[in-house]
This record gives structure tokens, sequence and C-alpha cells, in this order.
């Protein structure tokens, strides 16, 4: 009780927070949604290679009181827990959430979102649909570009000597043990969040509790029930109006191996790693940079050496950030394209983007950007937003 | 800065133009896409309209069947927000199939007996399994139970992001281009050639023609009505909870606005006493 009151209700936040600070709530919420629609359509769920499909399409779609609602529920809040993390992640990028005194905070962040892709790539292996098939063929075989190893590492991998029954049922019983794994990096992740307090949107650390801050409950309790509330909103549209909109046709074909679909894509929140991967003309070199993507990530701290936080304070900075969502979001689009040769040369120009971004732009602006001065506290901060007449009257 | 930005994103915008315009223009030229169909299951409250599935089935049974499986239960024809039949008419049709059984008898004999509204609709006879029937055709014909949701084609930028939204919300490439197979065999002396599968060399000769099913409810007997009307049965059967969740979506709405009128004014009474 004496946790639960000091994290959650007299924990100070800061009183500047805009609600790009939700998502953290609202994360949490799905990660609980998942693993409990999870939980109930593990029931209905027969992870075998002639079975899985048909417990999925006939039996948990057609049968099972409300199984339609629950597995809606779990795909698109799947495409959501995702959606989130982008937020939250650009967030911090922007205002510089990852620099000292947070570097840990952020590392287990960038852990919560490999396991993450990895929970939801084996998790759209499941239904066996010819898209299943395809996606795990097509991952799985990155392990083969490795040297000597690579072969037997992916025998050892499928169980077989291709993706099969062996792969789906090991696929279905890490998908079922991931989850719990990321729960338990959340529970870090809000520890070390919780040792440093949060970032604001101004960068600047808290100096006085009293004027600074304000408390968990009830002030950052009822903002977050309100973005979750418009969260829902979003999700009940997905779920009950455009169910299979973020789900391919092609996965409602059973899966046949001597059937592949002509034009294979994995889920959007993992295309603009696809483009990555495919821009690169060598296998073992497209890996590499598949993984570099990601790892690039973790060493955000190290790359970007500013003593000012916030993109709000940095305009350099700021118009970096915003080139790089936008390449980001043309590498996605890019990644859910049939390749050709002007499309390719797009993805390697924006691959080249993405990581100059990271290993370029970001050491060169920490010491040659020219930034704003910062507001003396969070509270001043705050008070130069008001007209002065609005200013408490003490 | 705000133009350096605005120039960036020009240019980007512009380079995905162009290289997607290419690629549309020289796909579009060969490959023309199933046009768009009125449905009565589109939008927020568009619901399956009962003649038209009772209809739809009639092809299917008439037509379809003798190639292609269609795996749901007997019962779910009974469906009242799918094609409605009554129980009676449901078990009738049930015992016109012969179904194998699932356990043999007590004297260890698979056996065949009449079908119930409890029993999955069985293949075709002609074809007892895949193989028989790509043996026949150079390719299985498929299974119909989720064909509706199986099929589309690409709707590309930006009409896929408008595709989502609501009021404008499209849902219905399956049925449509199921409606575009049907109505595409338009070369008389090719009747495996098809104007909207990709490639246009479909496996499927010709299925079906004007006057091939007599529809007893007066709508004319064209092939757009034989290809719309099975389209939208196959529409239901691989997503016969589309009205119930529909219909569950709209409280589901209402409460969530609700709630969230509700959190607003409290936050902001609460963040009042701060700011």
């Amino acid at each position: 009780m004496g946790l639960v009151h000091s994290s959650f209700v007299a924990y100070p936040i800061p009183r500047n927070l805009n609600y790009m600070w939700a998502f953290g709530a609202i994360l949490s919420f799905m990660l609980i949604v998942q693993i409990l629609t999870g939980v109930v359509l593990a029931m209905h769920y027969a992870p075998s290679a002639s079975e899985a499909f048909g417990s999925i399409n006939n039996d948990i779609m057609r049968n099972v009181n409300y199984g339609w609602l629950i597995r809606y529920m779990h795909t698109n809040g799947a495409s959501l827990f995702f959606l989130a993390a982008y937020i939250h992640m650009f967030r911090g990028l922007y205002y510089g959430s990852f620099k000292p005194p947070r570097e840990l905070l952020w590392i287990l962040g960038v852990i919560i979102y490999f396991l993450m892709m990895a929970t939801a790539f084996m998790g759209y292996v499941l239904p066996w649909g010819s898209m299943s098939l395809a996606g795990a063929t097509v991952i799985t075989n990155l392990v083969t570009a490795i040297p000597l190893v690579g072969t037997g590492l992916a025998h050892w991998l499928w169980g077989g000597f291709a993706v099969g029954g062996p792969t789906l049922t090991r696929f279905f019983s890490l998908h079922y043990l991931l989850p719990f794994v990321i729960a338990a990096f959340v529970a870090l992740h809000v520890w070390a969040l919780h040792i440093t307090g949060q970032n604001n949107p101004d960068g600047v650390e808290v100096k006085n509790v009293e004027r600074d801050t304000v408390a968990f409950t009830p002030y950052a309790t009822l903002k977050d029930v309100f973005a979750l509330s418009l969260w829902l909103i979003l999700y009940a549209w997905l779920i009950f109006y455009i169910p299979n909109y973020l789900l391919d046709a092609d996965n409602s074909i059973p899966a046949n191996p001597l059937v592949t679909p002509s034009h294979v894509v994995p889920e959007w929140y993992l295309l603009p790693f696809y483009a990555i991967l495919r821009a690169i003309p060598n296998k073992l070199m497209g890996v590499v940079a598949l993984f570099a993507a990601i790892v690039v990530l973790a060493l955000v701290p190290w790359l970007d050496r500013s003593p000012v936080k916030s993109a709000k304070y940095r305009p350099t900075y700021r118009f970096f950030f915003w080139v790089f969502v936008v390449i980001c979001i043309v590498l996605g689009w890019l990644g859910s394209q049939v390749p050709t040769e002007g499309l390719t040369l797009i993805a390697r120009i924006c691959t080249v983007g993405y990581f100059g971004f990271f290993l370029v732009v970001m050491p060169l602006l920490s010491f040659t950007e020219k930034t704003k001065p910062l507001p003396a506290s969070i509270a001043e901060a705050v008070l130069a937003k008001k007209p002065p007449i609005a200013a408490p009257a003490e | 800065m705000i133009r350096l930005r605005t120039a960036a994103l020009a240019s980007i915008a512009l380079a995905l133009s162009l290289a997607g315009g290419l690629s549309i223009a020289q796909e579009e030229a060969n490959q023309p896409k199933p046009p768009r169909q009125d449905w009565s299951f589109a939008g927020m409250f568009g619901m399956y309209d009962q003649a038209q599935l009772q209809r739809g089935f009639q092809v299917y049974r008439e037509v379809c069947a003798t190639c292609h499986a269609l795996s749901i239960p007997f019962r779910a024809l009974s469906d009242p927000s799918g094609p409605g039949y009554s129980s009676d008419q449901v078990k009738a049709l049930a015992a016109t199939y012969q179904v194998t059984n699932a356990e043999p008898n007590d004297k260890g004999e698979i056996f065949k007996r009449p079908g119930t509204p409890a029993d999955t609709m069985p293949r075709p006879e002609s074809y007892p399994n895949d193989q028989a029937a790509a043996a026949a055709f150079g390719k299985a014909p498929p299974d119909m139970n989720l064909l509706a949701k199986a099929r589309k084609y690409e709707r590309g930028f930006p009409w896929f992001v408008f595709d989502a939204l609501p009021g404008l919300a499209y849902q219905e490439i399956g049925s449509d281009y199921v409606d575009g197979i049907l109505t595409g065999y338009t070369k008389p002396d090719d009747p495996q050639w098809n104007l909207y599968y990709p490639g246009h060399k479909i496996a499927m000769p010709q299925p079906i023609a004007d006057g091939a099913v007599k529809y007893t409810d007066g709508t004319p007997p064209t092939l757009e009505n034989y290809a719309k009307d099975v389209s939208a049965f196959l529409t239901w059967a691989a997503e016969p909870n589309l009205p119930e969740r529909k219909k569950m979506g709209l409280g589901v709405m209402i409460f969530l606005f609700v709630l969230a009128g509700l959190f607003f004014f409290t936050k902001k009474r609460v963040w009042e006493a701060v700011h």
C-alpha cells in the first residue's frame, strides 16, 4: 500500500507536462489488454500446423461466444500498442528524455521495444495464414546470412529444414512467455522513472517541488484517464468498424509452403526496418543494418551530448527531428511497396538519412548548435505562457 | 527554419509522387481495378440484406458448389442477421446432403448419413480433395468460407489512408474483387481471360452467365445480379458477425464519447486550481 501511495498518489510530476506524457499510461493499458485477451485466445487456439488456421478462423471467429471481439481486440491492440510506443519514443527523442540522468530509463525502453517486435512478429505467425508462413520464412532466414553457423542456426530455430509445425509450436510458446518478460521490463522502466522523475517539455529539472510539481493523483491520473478515453475511441473504431483494415487479406488464406503470396509484407509497424533491410544489396549487410537500426537507438544518450534537452530550445535539432520523422514514414511506405529501381534508390537515400540523423546530426549538433535560453525553472516556463492577468494574485 | 522544413517536405513529397505516379501509370495501363459497388453492409450502419443473401446462397448452391467448398455449419444459414432461413428450412436443407460421420459405427465402418444443422457443409462430391480438383483445373478451387476476406486489390497512396476514416471507410475491397472477377470475363473467345484477375490468366473458366439461375423473387436473372448477390453472400459467410459487431460498436462509441466528455470536464475542474 505504501508503495502504491508513494508511486501513484503522492508522486510529484512536473506541472508543465503536455498530453505527449499520457502515452506511458496508455502503453501500460495496452499491455494489460494484450495479455488478458491473449490469455483468453490461448484457451481456444490450437498451436499445430494443421489446426491453427481453423481454430482461429472457424472456432474463435465463428463459434466461440464473442471470440471475434477478443480476437479483433488482440490483433488491432497490437497495432495500437506499437502506435502508442512510436509516439512515446518520438516524444522521448523530441524532448531529450534520454539524456542524463535518464539513460537507464531510455535503454530499458529500447529493450522493451525490441521485445515487443519479437513478440508481435511471433504472434503474427500464429494464425498460420499464407502471410504468416511467408513472414516467418523471410525473417528466420535472416540468420542464414551469419557466416559459418547461419544454416545450422536456422535449422535449430525452425526445428526442421524449413518453417513448419515445430516452428509454429515454439513461436506460440514464446509468444505466451515474452509478454510477461515485457511486463517485468515495464516494471523496471517505471521504477527507473520514479527514481529520476519525469522529464518535461522544457527539459529543465525540478528545482522546487512546491512550485514546479503537482501530485500524481488527482492531476496526472485525471489527465491520463482523459487521454486514455480518447485513445479508446480510436481503438473501438478499429475493433468495431474497420477490424480488417490493418490485417493482410493474404492471411485469410491458409498457409501452403508451395504457394507464397505474390508480395510479402510485414505488419505496418515493422515496415521501416523491412525497407532498410531491402535497401542494402548484400544480405549479411542488410541484416546488420536492420539490427543496427534498432541498436543505434540504445546509443542515443551518448550520441546527443547537447546539454539542452528539449527541442523547444534547439531550433536546428527540431528541424532535423521532423526530417527524421518524415524519413521514418517514407521508409514505412517504401517497405510496403514492390521494390522498383527508383524506389530502391529512395530507400537507400532514406536509410542513409535514418542513420545520418543518429550518427552525424546528433553528435555534430551537440557542440555546434546555438540554443535558445532556457527558462530558470518549470514554474517560470508555465507562468511565461500565461497572460499577466492570469498570474496568481497572492 | 520553417521554410527549410517545408522545402524538405515538398521535395520528398514530389519524389514520392513522381515514383508512385510512374508505377501506378504503368500498372493501370493493363490492370484495371474492380469497380466499386454499392453494398448494403457498407458504412457505419450498413447491415446485410436478407433477400440478397438468400439469392446469393441460391447462386452458390446451384453454381459455385459444383467445385467450391464452403466450410461453414448449416446452422449458420438460420442466422437472423444473415440469410435468416427458418430452422426447419435449414434442417430440411442439411438432410439433402450426405455427410461422412466423424466416428465409425459399432462395426468399425466409416459411414455416410444425411446432414444435420450442426454439420459443416460437405465438400463438392466431384472433388473429394484439393488434389483431385487441382488435377482437373490446374489449381484447386479455394474454400469459399473466407474468400471475401482473403481477396484484395491494391488501393495505393493516398486512397488507403482515406479508406480507414469515419464516413469514408471502405472495407468492402474483397466483396468488390469477387464481384469484379465474376463480371470480368470480357473476352468471349477466351473463357479463362479475366479483366480484373492479376495477370488476366485465371484458372477458373467463366462460371456463370445471364439466365443460369432462376430467381423466384422477381429479381432480373442477369450476370450483374448473380455476381452482386453471391459476393454479398460470401461476405456474410466470411464475416457473419458484422451486424452484431456494428451494433455493439455504436453502443461502445456512445459510451466512450460520454465518458471522455465527463473526464474532460473533471480534469479541467481539477487543474483549474493549479494553472
